[in-house]
């Protein structure tokens, strides 16, 4: 009788050990989406001094005077997408290139270290990526290359607009193409994962019939995996937007609106690195918060449809097997 | 005959520019390292490591800095680590129905690739705004929650590869649910979970962005968490942006010795645990 007793209560024990675990596991994955409410609210909190005291024109508006406690976000927001936007045209195509050769051209045995390579471009750290462009990097795109693009974009009416100015080195153009160094490993290393979930009889079937191997890319392989492949695009936007250290040393700082992509501009992410710390009065403090919330914002729907698509991807392969 | 030959052209056109492309990345990676070599390594001396961060036009070195660092990315990934590894075995192990873990994978994933910069300020203005004083813990709680992700990510899918028949074992003997858990798959996955924590820790280790307003610096050794304190990364960005000829040789030794640490760090953990885990 005490024996069958003693079991019981062990079993009630053990059943309230792993309810206490399980809520406490729950707790914590709780804490998790708590986190990202928490980090909106108190941006939100943060930036309401700025909100009341601007309003939308802080959207409209490209002033950016402590001095005169006067603040807009165009300047800032201007550099982010530029930058960004730059980025993006360096960093699909090749990252596309090198997801391509990793998946249907290396030799097996160079595919890993080749993986490993490209991956590790991920691993430098942002600051060293603005350290090498601000004194190594610049002052050979200052020699060489924009000397170049000044002389032969330059006159174009239009787009030459965006290529005018002293060849300084430091500016848009130059935090541009190093966000797209920087985005390359996340969107090659996504773009090499969806090219191998491609069915291998789909393929064989397209060279069967005679396909070279471009052909076989660019009408199976790619059409199969869009998808993931947009949602690679848009993980490496994500980067590139709130990417800080390397832009705040390349950019130059300046807040003065230019359309050339030559002249010193400044980031949202740049401008809270220099002037957060430096930052007087509520007012101030809080315009730069209000930038912070703004890129979060933007960072935040980019990587959510990049999430979006790329489980499409995977729900629709799921369905398949 | 004739488009037999242009569909030959393009394809061989295509594919030389793959690995034009190919080039090109292992260009940055190949020039960016060197860059890091020659200035650096000129730069080292035993005073790196021995000497405190000193004003321009002395001599000095990092040692203050390279303490602060290991500081405070241990004391991050100490908080960090346990609740990205309960966090994650929910996700894996209950996860299956309800809202809470879906939701919770979908902001992880979110969050894991967020700008560090907006955790700095989260952790500004929730610590360093109520404390009133910049301190090493502050600039730990910012690390802190850039490997929470990290690892969670980590032990979710590291616990997913564990066989569900180990599970029903455990099971059938009678095991309850948190010790099958706890004593089974968890032990099963340890390798995987450590490659997690190591990543994450090479992932924060050159983490500048949140640094900035919440340990800020210090020019002085300072064992203190509870006061600014030093700490390489933003030490190099202080010292690379001064016109100071000796403090950029400074910002130059430590680039390198971030950047090899941290290199060294993710090679190992890849060749050591060989993961299937991808982290993007």
């Amino acid at each position: 009788m005490t024996k069958l007793k003693t079991t019981e209560s062990r079993e009630k024990f053990q059943a309230f050990l792993d309810l206490a675990f399980k809520l406490t596991t729950r707790f914590f994955a709780f804490a998790v989406l708590a986190l990202l409410a928490g980090i909106i609210i108190e941006l939100f909190i943060g930036a309401m001094p700025s909100i009341k005291a601007f309003g939308w024109k802080f959207f409209t508006s490209t002033d950016w005077n402590p001095v005169e406690v006067k603040f807009g976000s165009v300047i800032q927001v201007y550099g982010t997408l530029v930058t960004s936007l730059i980025a993006l045209l360096i960093g699909i195509p090749v990252s596309f290139g090198i997801a391509l050769y990793l998946t249907e051209l290396s030799p097996k045995w160079l595919k890993r270290p080749l993986g490993i390579a490209i991956e590790l471009l991920a691993g430098i750290p942002s600051i060293i990526y603005g350290m090498w462009g601000l004194f190594v990097f610049a002052p050979h795109l200052a020699d060489h290359f924009q000397p170049w693009l000044i002389d032969h974009l330059g006159p174009i009416p239009g787009i030459g607009m965006l290529f005018q100015g002293a060849p300084m080195g430091i500016g848009m153009l130059t935090a541009g193409i190093i966000l797209g160094i920087m985005i390359i490993p996340f969107i090659a290393s996504v773009m090499r994962d969806v090219f191998e979930i491609v069915p291998p009889t789909l393929k064989e079937s397209a060279y069967a019939v005679g396909c070279t191997t471009w052909e076989v890319v660019w009408n199976v392989v790619l059409p199969y995996t869009k998808i993931g492949v947009v949602g690679g695009i848009m993980l490496g936007l994500g980067r590139a937007l709130g990417e800080t250290m390397a832009v705040t040393f390349v950019i130059g700082n300046a807040q003065n609106f230019s359309f050339s992509l030559l002249d010193p501009g400044s980031s949202i992410a740049s401008t809270l690195a220099n002037e957060f710390n430096e930052a007087f009065g509520d007012v101030y403090t809080s315009a730069l918060i209000e930038l912070g919330l703004i890129m979060f914002v933007i960072t935040f729907i980019v990587l959510a449809l990049s999430k979006l698509l790329l489980f499409q991807l995977g729900k629709r392969e799921g369905e398949k097997t | 005959m004739n488009l037999y030959r242009k569909r030959r052209l393009i394809n061989g056109l295509n594919l030389t520019l793959s690995m034009v492309a190919m080039a090109f990345g292992l260009f940055w990676l190949g020039w960016i390292l060197w860059t890091l070599i020659d200035k650096g390594l000129t730069s080292i001396s035993l005073d790196v490591f021995t000497k405190m961060t000193p004003a321009p036009g002395s001599s000095g070195g990092l040692l203050n800095a390279m303490a602060g660092s290991i500081a405070m990315t241990l004391a991050g990934v100490v908080i960090g680590t346990p609740v990205g590894v309960l966090a994650g075995t929910y996700l894996a192990e209950y996860g299956q129905k309800g809202w809470l873990a879906p939701a919770t994978r979908f902001i992880n994933d979110i969050l894991l690739s967020a700008p560090s910069i907006v955790i700095g300020l989260f952790v500004y203005e929730v610590y360093v705004a109520s404390t009133h004083h910049f301190s090493g813990w502050a600039g730990a709680f910012a690390l802190a929650l850039i490997v929470i992700p990290v690892v969670v990510r980590t032990t979710e899918n590291m616990l997913k590869l564990v066989p569900n028949g180990l599970r029903e074992a455990a099971a059938a003997l009678g095991a309850p649910q948190w010790k099958v858990i706890v004593l089974v798959t968890l032990r099963a996955s340890k390798a995987g979970i450590v490659t997690g924590i190591l990543l994450a820790l090479s992932r924060i280790s050159g983490e500048t962005a949140p640094l900035l307003f919440t340990a800020l610096n210090n020019s002085f050794w300072n064992a203190n968490m509870n006061a600014p304190m030093a700490n390489l990364p933003v030490v190099i960005f202080q010292f690379a942006m001064s016109p100071y000829d000796d403090w950029h040789k400074l910002a130059w030794a430590g680039a390198l010795l971030i950047t090899f640490g941290v290199l060294g760090l993710n090679i190992l953990t890849r060749l050591v645990f060989r993961s299937k885990t991808t982290l993007h």
